[in-house]
């Protein structure tokens, strides 16, 4: 009789750890299933394959492109907007691509924030968070700065200071003359 | 009864940890809401450094750097 009690309060000590497992897994799993963080010298990926809401640049083939990850509830983004405008209209004309890319909730939150600080580059928006999942951004904002090729050549995470500010205007300027050479 | 309370702390462990979760800065939105920040009277806030100093000789270390939505 005692034995078959010992059984069952096994069975019931089973049961119990059963019922709490998957909720452990799923909080472990939510943890650790992380896309690999895209690295420098990586390619980046295709942005068609996103659905991004918004009108992508025609072209990006054989561009500098600078793509810079922000949303509307982040304090530093605000201060690298008017960098990104003004690397626009700085370098727009020999090739240089500037794609912002929104990571806010709510498209009217986004557009809100283009109302006040309004720019002339291109604007999408990250509805699904796929491609900053897929890439996996270090923080916003972040830019990242991609050759021709589509190769990662540098990622400057963070609101960019006047010092890096001045390195990052260095890597595109190097960028823009390679590319003028290359046919 | 040891054992009892001891499998009732392991469940206690296994319920938390499965509700750990890092968040993304992309998802940081509502961490950066105006509602969630420790300080949202600067007036209070330097009152209360004041007090503070005048009362311990001592200053800072309330905070830690960077905001709640992990710009930086």
């Amino acid at each position: 009789m005692s034995n078959l009690l010992r059984a069952l309060k096994g069975i019931r000590l089973s049961l119990v750890l059963l019922c709490f497992f998957p909720a452990l897994v799923a909080g472990v799993a939510a943890q650790t299933v992380t896309n690999a963080t895209l690295k420098v010298g990586d390619l980046f990926p295709a942005l068609v394959k996103y659905e991004l809401e918004g009108q992508l640049p025609a072209s990006l083939k054989g561009k500098i492109v600078v793509v810079d990850f922000w949303a509307s509830w982040c304090g530093p983004c605000q201060r690298t907007f008017p960098l990104m405008e003004e690397l626009h209209q700085r370098f727009g004309k020999r090739g240089l691509v500037i794609l912002a890319v929104n990571e806010d909730r709510s498209r009217a939150a986004k557009d809100e924030f283009i109302k006040e600080h309004p720019v002339t580059f291109a604007v999408v928006r990250d509805a699904k968070k796929k491609l900053a999942a897929e890439i996996n951004v270090p923080a916003l904002p972040t830019s990242y700065l991609l050759d021709r090729t589509g190769t990662v050549r540098s990622i400057h995470p963070g609101a960019n200071t006047a010092k890096n500010s001045r390195i990052f205007i260095q890597e595109i300027e190097a960028l823009l003359e390679q590319n003028s050479k290359q046919p | 009864m040891t054992r009892r309370l001891s499998m009732a702390l392991m469940m206690c462990t296994l319920v938390l940890a499965a509700g750990c979760a890092q968040v993304k800065p992309w998802d940081r939105d509502l961490l950066a809401e105006y509602t969630m920040r420790p300080a949202r009277d600067p007036l209070a806030t330097a009152t209360r450094e004041h007090l503070w100093f005048s009362r311990e000789a001592a200053n800072g270390g309330r905070f830690i750097g960077g905001g709640g939505c992990g710009c930086n």
